[in-house]
């Protein structure tokens, strides 16, 4: 038997697979596909402090191996999710942990405020990649001061595991993830999208309704493994990683990066079974290379 | 409804005109119910250059052979890939998807398709037809080209053509056809799918004529089971998921 449990701070995960923010709905979306209990955790829809109608259509463009998007963060607020969506996945046996977004500091500590009291929520995953809209609509995790203000914040009023998930349009993203682990950040998710273009040459248009998006997908990989190293080197604080993730022998290369766990994003629309599809070569993996304990794996690369 | 993955394997790739085929797709266990208007999202499995799946309405069912078709326009990387697809070929769907056309009140109902548009439109021809309404259909295109098999429809109603340059039936566009100045007022629903430009003008004569229209969108789309809200459209009830929450819309409740 291969022990696939791994440690994300306090939480431990039956195994490193877990599905990706805004990629997966709310789990049951998925239902029909697979068994959602058999992942180590899920990662919910960005959750923000009221509704949000997100962008006006159109909000995606297929790209080379990947896709832009610009949804937009629309869902329904903080208080919809408890009363109504939590009542629906509280019954997973599975860590659920909600992404946070906001675009303000105070929107931010009011959603993860209100989720301390959800038993089957142990965690909140910040999406730092959104607009302050106080200081320009930069994003928040473009500069240290930010991201670590928004973490130190947030922190002062939830108890529960925190992850903050950064975005990797920086020039240095392990600064970025130093500042946040200062903060008290008990996990970092290592990346978000890249911000993207496409045109329609023949409409002589952008095809997003917001000109620039976020690209994910395998064409991002080698930026997001690379980032996952460099993070891992810089701080203590377990590392999850994410960005292209398509199969077994890419998660197994974010592990050997210095990722604890792993998310799965894009390649969820490709094949909805792929979590599972991952989570099995895994244990084929291990099988094959005789690794008793996937906790081995973690940050082994050779160099 | 419960949505199923398969592997189906291709019986029959039927090319009708220079861009359009239909593609035969046997499926290895017996099909759920399929309702008219509901989509398949195709994993497109010989092409370098796609990377999400494709959307397709489903066209035809054969529920003895667990046999389902697709009707689909060559316009990119993709659909041109598929149209080389042949017996034997193995192509993986995502399926069924999307709400469907609601029953009309009377008894005629008009179907109206524009293009590959018409893909929907044969299924809920079949099915209005079984619960004994009377289903006219209206196909209308640029060229004749663009009109694709319209003999289907003839066991079931009556059947108009329009076609831009006249090729084919009637030179115009679909609501210039001479039904919308004579007997359009005796059908009790119009069902439509096509063009934007095209079901905007149909929706606004059925506006002017208070006769109930029901729409197909066709808006880009990552997932097709409503988890990336990228294939969103404005209703008066907020963003709406053409894959969840559509493809088929009541014309009154869009924007």
């Amino acid at each position: 038997m291969i022990d696939l449990s791994v440690n994300v701070h306090n939480l431990l995960l039956k195994n490193p697979v877990m599905s990706a923010s805004g990629t997966f709905g709310y789990g049951i979306e998925f239902d029909d596909f697979i068994d959602v209990n058999r992942l180590g955790g899920i990662l919910t829809k960005a959750c923000t402090s009221k509704n949000r109608d997100g962008n006006r259509y159109p909000r995606m463009a297929e790209t080379p191996a990947g896709m832009l998007n610009s949804v937009g963060l629309q869902n329904k607020g903080v208080d919809y999710f408890i009363n109504t969506i939590y009542p629906k996945i509280e019954h997973y046996d599975t860590h659920i942990i909600v992404n946070v977004s906001d675009s303000t500091v105070e929107g931010y500590m009011e959603v993860a405020e209100k989720l301390n009291s959800l038993d089957k929520v142990t965690g909140i995953e910040l999406n730092i990649s959104c607009p302050n809209v106080k200081e320009g609509g930069m994003a928040f995790g473009t500069s240290c001061p930010m991201a670590g203000a928004v973490t130190k914040a947030v922190r002062g009023v939830y108890n529960k595991t925190m992850i903050v998930k950064l975005s990797p349009n920086v020039t240095n993203i392990a600064e970025i993830a130093k500042a946040v682990e200062d903060e008290g950040a008990d996990s970092v998710s290592v990346i978000n999208t890249l911000l993207g273009m496409a045109i329609d040459a023949e409409k002589r248009r952008p095809i997003l309704s917001t000109i620039t998006g976020g690209l994910s997908g395998p064409a991002i990989k080698p930026i997001a493994l690379r980032m996952v190293w460099q993070v891992s080197k810089s701080v203590k604080i377990p590392v999850i990683g994410l960005g292209g993730i398509s199969n077994a022998t890419d998660a197994i290369e974010f592990l050997l990066a210095g990722a604890t766990a792993i998310q799965v994003g894009t390649a969820n629309f490709i094949d909805p079974q792929v979590c599972i599809k991952i989570l099995e070569g895994i244990e084929e993996y291990c099988n094959r290379h005789g690794v008793k304990d996937i906790k081995e794996l973690i940050g082994a690369l050779d160099c | 409804m419960k949505k199923f993955i398969h592997d189906f394997e291709v019986t029959h790739n039927h090319h009708i005109t220079d861009d359009y085929f239909a593609i035969y797709l046997k499926c290895p266990v017996a099909l759920p119910q399929i309702l008219p208007g509901q989509f398949a999202e195709v994993l497109v499995s010989n092409s370098t250059t796609t990377y999400l799946r494709r959307p397709f309405s489903i066209y035809d069912v054969d529920y003895q052979k667990n046999v389902l078709c697709l009707l689909i326009k060559k316009v990119g990387d993709g659909t041109s890939a598929l149209s080389k697809l042949k017996q034997g070929d193995i192509l993986n769907l995502i399926y069924p998807l999307g709400n469907s056309f609601s029953l009309p009140e009377g008894k005629k109902a008009l179907l109206i398709g524009g293009g590959v548009g018409i893909a929907p439109m044969l299924l809920l021809a079949k099915l209005l037809h079984e619960k004994g309404y009377k289903p006219d259909v209206l196909i209308g295109g640029r060229t004749s080209n663009d009109i694709v098999e319209p003999e289907k429809y003839k066991p079931f109603g009556e059947v108009f053509i329009t076609t831009d340059d006249g090729s084919a039936g009637e030179k115009g566009m679909v609501t210039q056809h001479s039904l919308f100045s004579e007997n359009v007022k005796e059908y009790s629903v119009i069902y439509a799918c096509g063009p934007d430009p095209m079901m905007k003008a149909v929706a606004k004569v059925a506006a002017s004529l208070e006769i109930p229209c029901e729409i197909s969108l066709e808006n880009t789309m990552a997932c097709g089971i409503g988890a990336c809200l990228c294939c969103v459209v404005e209703t008066i009830d907020g963003n709406k998921t053409t894959c969840i929450e559509g493809p088929v819309f009541d014309t009154r409740k869009l924007k």
